[in-house]
């Protein structure tokens, strides 16, 4: 009511507001809700049992340990680069600075095909490497090492691009005043600026992890699909619904639909978390709005 | 000025050699490859009538899918930040599950939603509409994929319009159609075809939701990232990477948009509240 009555003046009418709600839900609704819902009921569609047996099966474990396999390999250097290209960007000033961030951009923007084929055509058999690699027995595509190389060239802007934005707005001065009380580097990152990037962070890797472990083109072309050894569980999915194998699919598909939900729901966490903090900074940070902040705290 | 902060040349060497070793020189590397090609050569790879087939459906769906984006974006991003409903919370959450869901998911369940037996297919089926296994599930596939883009890229702009913006419109006489056509849209534009860019750019390289959906009929409904796939399973790697390169470029084009588009927003808004006072 509050907030309703000063805008009565300029809000829409009553109809046009319901009417533009109804489309907006239906249209939500439509696009998410039930493609959400169709995938645990697909599943689920021939019983609990068939669905568990289809799960417990020895392929989609090995796909299963795959996927968090290379997602667990992956994050630890996503966050190391993320936080050091963060540092780099949001707290110094270089030429073509602007340039960087855009090619920080770049995995984003390109095909997932796309990217497959380019370590497919550096490390394959007629690859620009591949004769060296197969001279040396060593194996880098149709194998993991070359899954891992995709997802880390796709998740790689993840973290970076989460903790600009954020390192930038919390400016230098609390790192600089570590620095001036005789602070060395490492104590000013563990004790200042890693406290202060916590939650950015996490949300980074959350977003990171949900990549790594749903990406399905890029990882598709240098997989080489070999069962029980390449696959991951998008690929599994593929693999089963093109077998028309549909409760198989749907239970692995779901076991990535619920990693999606719990990805929503741990981000929706990480941002009312990051935005308390913004809120306290700001209230510690302007005098005359601490009034109200602490009334509403007591 | 002097730094007082440590570990620049670390954090940057660290960012530049990664950047390097595992984004540009590989990206380098498929530049080399084609260079083998000759231009007219690629341009004749690039043009051949299954490739042209396929850039028209790829660009086409994601244009088509894209534009239904901005227009219910709009209408979500709108609903979401100046109306209350309950669970609005829980629906703004939703909106980011593209990005969560693996689009090999997305692509099986839409193609059994919308496939003539499905929950949504056999309503379409009885009028003569065929999404499944058909360009238009090309677009329906791109549109969920996109749908968060527009969506997030306009709830802070519109967040953040001063309410004394409207309220000068109203009390001037305008209408409300007047005030949202004339004065807020244009304010909000720059941000509306920015998340426009970026939904269409992800469309034009997306693959995993795509493939299940289209019916991949050469021509008619195969997508250029799938014609890349089929290419190198044949094992014609000059045409494969021929393909990929004018992706490439594409992508590289359309990055590029989006920066100038989201630089030109920044000055507008900078621009229109320095105005505004």
């Amino acid at each position: 009511m509050s907030t309703s009555s000063p805008r009565r003046a300029n809000a829409e009418p009553r109809w046009l507001r319901l009417t533009l709600t109804a489309v907006a839900l239906g249209f939500l609704g439509l696009f998410l809700a039930l493609p959400l819902v169709a995938v645990f009921t697909e599943a689920l569609r021939s019983g609990w049992d068939n669905y568990l047996t289809a799960l417990a099966d020895r392929e989609a474990l090995a796909a299963i340990r795959l996927t968090v396999f290379i997602a667990v390999f992956v994050l630890p250097f996503n966050i190391a680069v993320g936080v050091a290209a963060a540092w780099a960007i949001a707290k110094f000033d270089f030429r073509g600075k602007s340039l960087l961030i855009t090619l920080i951009d770049l995995p984003f923007a390109v095909s997932p095909v796309v990217v497959g084929l380019v370590f497919l055509m550096i490390f394959g058999a007629q690859g620009l490497l591949g004769p060296w690699l197969s001279a040396h027995e060593i194996k880098v595509v149709f194998a993991l090492p070359g899954m891992i190389l995709v997802t880390l060239f796709i998740t790689f802007p993840f973290v970076a691009r989460e903790l600009i934005p954020l390192m930038q707005a919390q400016g230098k001065d609390e790192e600089e005043a570590a620095i001036s009380l005789g602070a060395t580097g490492w104590q000013m990152f563990f004790r200042v600026t890693l406290p202060n990037i916590k939650w950015g962070l996490l949300y980074g890797v959350i977003l990171a992890n949900a990549r790594a472990m749903g990406e399905f083109g890029a990882v598709s072309v240098v997989s080489g699909h070999i069962r029980g050894e390449t696959n991951t569980l998008p690929l599994h999915v593929e693999i089963l619904y093109n077998e028309y194998n549909a409760v198989g699919s749907f239970a692995a598909a779901s076991v990535l639909a619920l990693l999606a939900l719990v990805t929503l729901v741990a981000k929706t966490l990480v941002e009312w978390r990051m935005r308390r903090e913004t809120e306290m900074l700001a209230a510690t940070l302007a005098p005359e709005a601490t009034g109200t902040s602490t009334g509403n705290r007591s | 000025m002097k730094r007082v902060l440590p570990g620049f040349g670390l954090s940057l060497g660290i960012t530049l050699v990664y950047l390097g070793l595992l984004v540009l020189l590989p990206l380098s590397g498929l530049v080399f490859k084609s260079s083998a090609l000759s231009f007219a050569q690629w341009w004749d790879i690039a043009t051949g009538e299954r490739a042209l087939a396929s850039l028209r459906v790829t660009f086409g769906a994601s244009l088509l899918a894209a534009t239904i984006n901005a227009v219910f974006g709009l209408i979500v991003a709108w609903v979401l930040v100046r109306y209350s409903f309950p669970g609005k919370r829980l629906v703004d959450s939703l909106v980011d599950l593209p990005f969560a869901l693996p689009t090999a998911v997305a692509g099986i369940t839409l193609a059994t939603l919308y496939a003539g037996n499905g929950w949504v297919g056999r309503y379409l089926e009885p009028l003569g509409i065929k999404v499944a296994f058909t360009p238009l599930g090309i677009v329906v596939a791109l549109t969920f994929i996109g749908l968060p883009f527009v969506v997030r890229t306009l709830q802070p702009v519109i967040e953040d319009i001063e309410p004394e913006v409207e309220e000068a419109a109203a009390t001037l006489g305008a209408s409300r159609a007047q005030t949202f056509f004339r004065v807020l849209l244009p304010g909000i534009f720059p941000a509306l075809l920015t998340g426009f860019t970026l939904a269409f750019s992800r469309a034009v390289g997306e693959y995993g939701s795509v493939i299940f959906i289209a019916g991949n009929m050469p021509l008619v409904s195969e997508i250029t990232p799938l014609l890349i796939i089929s290419k190198l399973e044949q094992y014609d790697i000059v045409g494969a990477t021929a393909l990929a390169l004018l992706m490439l470029i594409i992508s590289f084009l359309l990055l590029l948009g989006v920066n100038a588009l989201q630089w030109w927003a920044a000055h507008r808004h900078h621009r229109l509240n320095g105005g505004a006072l």
